[in-house]
């Protein structure tokens, strides 16, 4: 049975509500709307299809590389359902089905993945922060992010998503470490999807869970079912209110899979087997949360039809119009902007020569 | 009362004046607050404004920097000390790929207004990895500002102007002017601008350039110069090295001819060469001479005892602007 509860070498909570043959604790089971239920399911949908075109032009050569979100849906979702719009949200290069929860335009995301700077231009008055490529890099922003909201008063809290990869990083230990000691409202989202591309869980890290490493800092771990929607939101809700009221921070670790390539740049038949994959397809987050939903008699074949037809148009708009974005893109002296608030004389020089150049013809190379 | 300080105090009022200017002023590292810094920077500090502006981090410079970026992003305006320079190579990182380019990557939603301070370079008989002069590491780094002053007063000015600067500045504190030079700071100072150099000595036979601590030694070599050889040297004081004033520097040059430039940091790929190319880039008809390069060597920075043989020293910046005289 789903249960909550110490595993005898775990010193961390594990947390499950819904498991993957549909039994459901109603005792853990989050007390959430039809309508927030809906957009839920609604998020992880479109983040399934939004990967699947992305797949299909990133093929035609259409798109660059990309970090696909297939498997980590309800990590991402659950997560982020549990974050207020004044709340920071920190993603690291796999976020796109948080993004998407957080109103992130598809268009944008597709111009990013087009090798376009502006599709990372996050809208006035969004508190998310553009990806972050380098790994675990972004953790100590949350941490600083949360020290100023507390600084300045609010209850706002920062929540910073990352790998299990990045959990052998410096900057891992670092941001948990600062956190612990400065008492600030972060949340820190592991999501082990037991894969650093090549590289397996195992050889990350010898702890027998990524969330017992909270101990370290003197802060709170709990290690979630991470393909259980209501697992993650439910435990990722308590740390939100723990960080907003106590000013304490959280590790959870949803344990999911990346059931997809590390990017499209990467093939996984070099290390991994494809039973593996097989048997996590079982646990796929998406297909039990349509079954929760068809249990608890809010959700029919008709609606789910409805939906992927919905989603799908909403897709092809948008790469309509990032293609017609990318036409009006075509300016290449904008690669001066933004480097400063004003720039300086030495860019202003490069920049005059650049455009002289443009003007007479001289044109970058294939 | 006189106005008279060292850098250190001169440091001191610059932080004192722009935390109170500023509420959302906030300093961090290891060591700043109840110890007042290791060398005094921040003495009196935590004391004005307390355990939430003034915080003793835990010791870990990229956790210092990183979690100063996060603030920074949130509209304060931290100053993250780093104890050496040496020790800054931790947080490098985070300088590089996101202080550095966090408002280019956002297309200007977010930037960072961050100084990152550091005492750097040699002179003060100090341990390894307390000595090195790598100022390259950050003027080669786009979307920063590199500042490093020479004096108490420059010192306090280009402080004050680092910290209200919307972008990120690296400020190089030379650590051997720390205590070695007293000069009137009287309080109010106006910041300077981050991209001027100072032209510091009027002169029309050469044209000396140098920034920090070696300044000192390029002032005594020109008044060498001017004793035995009655030779009257221009000497302009970089003070932002990136971006580079590359225009006072070629004015200059085209004055003169001849320029000599003096720094610690290793020869190749330094500074100097920067200026040399500038000059000859935007000067070569004018000059008369190659232009002459006194600077640290390619090594490691030695043990202290042997430090100043490392050093340039009076005597080899006077024999280069000797030879370039003669050429």
């Amino acid at each position: 049975m789903p249960q909550i509860g110490m595993k005898p070498n775990d010193p961390v909570p594990v947390l499950s509500v819904l498991n993957q043959d549909g039994a459901l604790d109603e005792t853990l089971e989050p007390d959430l709307s039809e309508d927030t239920l809906h957009r839920m399911y609604r998020t992880m949908l479109e983040a399934r299809l939004f990967d699947e075109r992305l797949l299909n032009l990133q093929r035609q050569g259409k798109l660059g590389t990309f970090a696909p979100v297939r498997g980590q849906e309800a990590a991402q979702v659950g997560s982020i359902s549990a974050l207020e719009e004044d709340d920071w949200m920190v993603p690291s290069f796999r976020e796109n089905a948080a993004a998407l929860w957080r109103g992130t335009p598809m268009d944008g995301l597709f111009l990013f993945i087009a090798g376009y700077n502006e599709g990372l231009a996050i809208p006035d008055g969004k508190k998310d922060l553009p990806v972050a490529v380098p790994v675990a890099s972004q953790l100590p922003h949350a941490v600083g992010l949360a020290y100023a909201e507390k600084f300045r008063k609010t209850d706002n809290v920062a929540m910073v998503y990352f790998g299990d990869g990045a959990t052998s990083e410096g900057d891992f230990h670092e941001a948990l470490n600062f956190a612990g000691v400065m008492e600030v409202p972060v949340v820190f989202v592991c999501q082990n999807n037991q894969w650093a591309i090549s590289v397996p869980r195992k050889k990350q890290t010898a702890s027998h869970s990524i969330a017992q490493k909270a101990h370290a800092y003197g802060i709170q771990g709990i290690q979630v079912d991470g393909n259980d929607v209501l697992a993650v939101h439910a435990a990722t809700r308590d740390a939100v209110e723990r960080a907003r009221n106590e000013h304490k921070p959280t590790l959870i670790e949803c344990v999911t899979y990346r059931m997809e390539v590390h990017t499209t740049a990467d093939d996984p038949t070099v290390y991994r087997d494809d039973e593996d994959v097989e048997a996590w397809e079982e646990r796929d987050p998406i297909k039990r949360m349509r079954d929760y939903l068809t249990g608890k008699d809010i959700w029919s074949d008709d609606q789910e039809e409805e939906l992927r037809d919905t989603v799908k148009k909403q897709i092809e708009e948008a790469w309509k119009k990032t293609q017609k974005t990318i036409e009006g893109l075509d300016d290449p002296t904008v690669i001066f902007d933004h480097m400063f608030d004003e720039p300086t004389h030495l860019i202003k020089e490069q920049r005059a020569r650049f455009e002289q150049d443009l003007q007479s013809g001289r044109d970058a190379d294939e | 009362m006189s106005d008279k300080r060292t850098m250190v105090d001169a440091l001191n009022l610059a932080l004192h004046e722009e935390m109170k200017r500023d509420d959302n002023a906030i300093l961090l590292g290891e060591d700043v607050g109840v110890d007042g810094g290791i060398f005094r920077v921040s003495k009196g500090l935590i004391e004005t404004f307390g355990e939430e502006r003034i915080i003793d981090t835990p010791l870990a410079e990229s956790g210092i920097v990183g979690t100063a970026i996060g603030m920074a992003m949130a509209g304060l305006r931290p100053i993250a000390e780093m104890q050496f320079s040496g020790f800054s190579y931790f947080a490098y990182h985070q300088i590089e790929s996101h202080a550095a380019r966090m408002r280019w990557r956002s297309r200007g939603r977010y930037h960072v207004p961050l100084v990152v301070r550091m005492p750097y370079g040699g002179g003060v008989r100090a341990l390894e990895h307390h000595s090195e002069s790598r100022e390259v590491i950050y003027t080669h780094t786009p979307g920063l500002r590199t500042v490093i002053p020479s004096g108490p007063k420059n010192a306090c000015q280009l402080l004050k102007a680092a910290i209200r600067d919307p972008d990120p500045v690296i400020f190089l504190e030379p650590k051997a002017v720390y205590r070695s030079v007293k000069e009137e700071v009287p309080e109010d100072l106006d910041p300077l601008p981050l991209d001027k150099a100072a032209h510091v000595r009027e002169g029309d036979e050469l044209t000396f350039v140098s920034y920090g601590a070696m300044l000192h030694r390029t002032l005594e070599a020109a008044d060498r110069l001017q004793e035995e050889d009655g030779i009257s040297c221009d000497v302009i004081d970089l003070l932002t090295l990136a971006p580079l004033d590359a225009a006072t520097v070629v004015k200059s040059a085209s004055q003169t001819g001849r320029v000599v430039v003096v720094t610690e940091a290793p020869q190749s790929y330094g500074p100097a060469a920067e200026i040399a190319a500038r000059v000859a880039e935007d000067a070569f008809v004018k000059l008369e001479a190659p232009v002459g390069r006194v600077a640290g060597y390619d090594i490691h920075m030695p043990f202290f005892a042997r430090e100043q043989s490392y050093l340039p020293s009076v005597d080899r910046i006077t024999d280069t602007a000797r030879y370039t005289l003669e050429f």
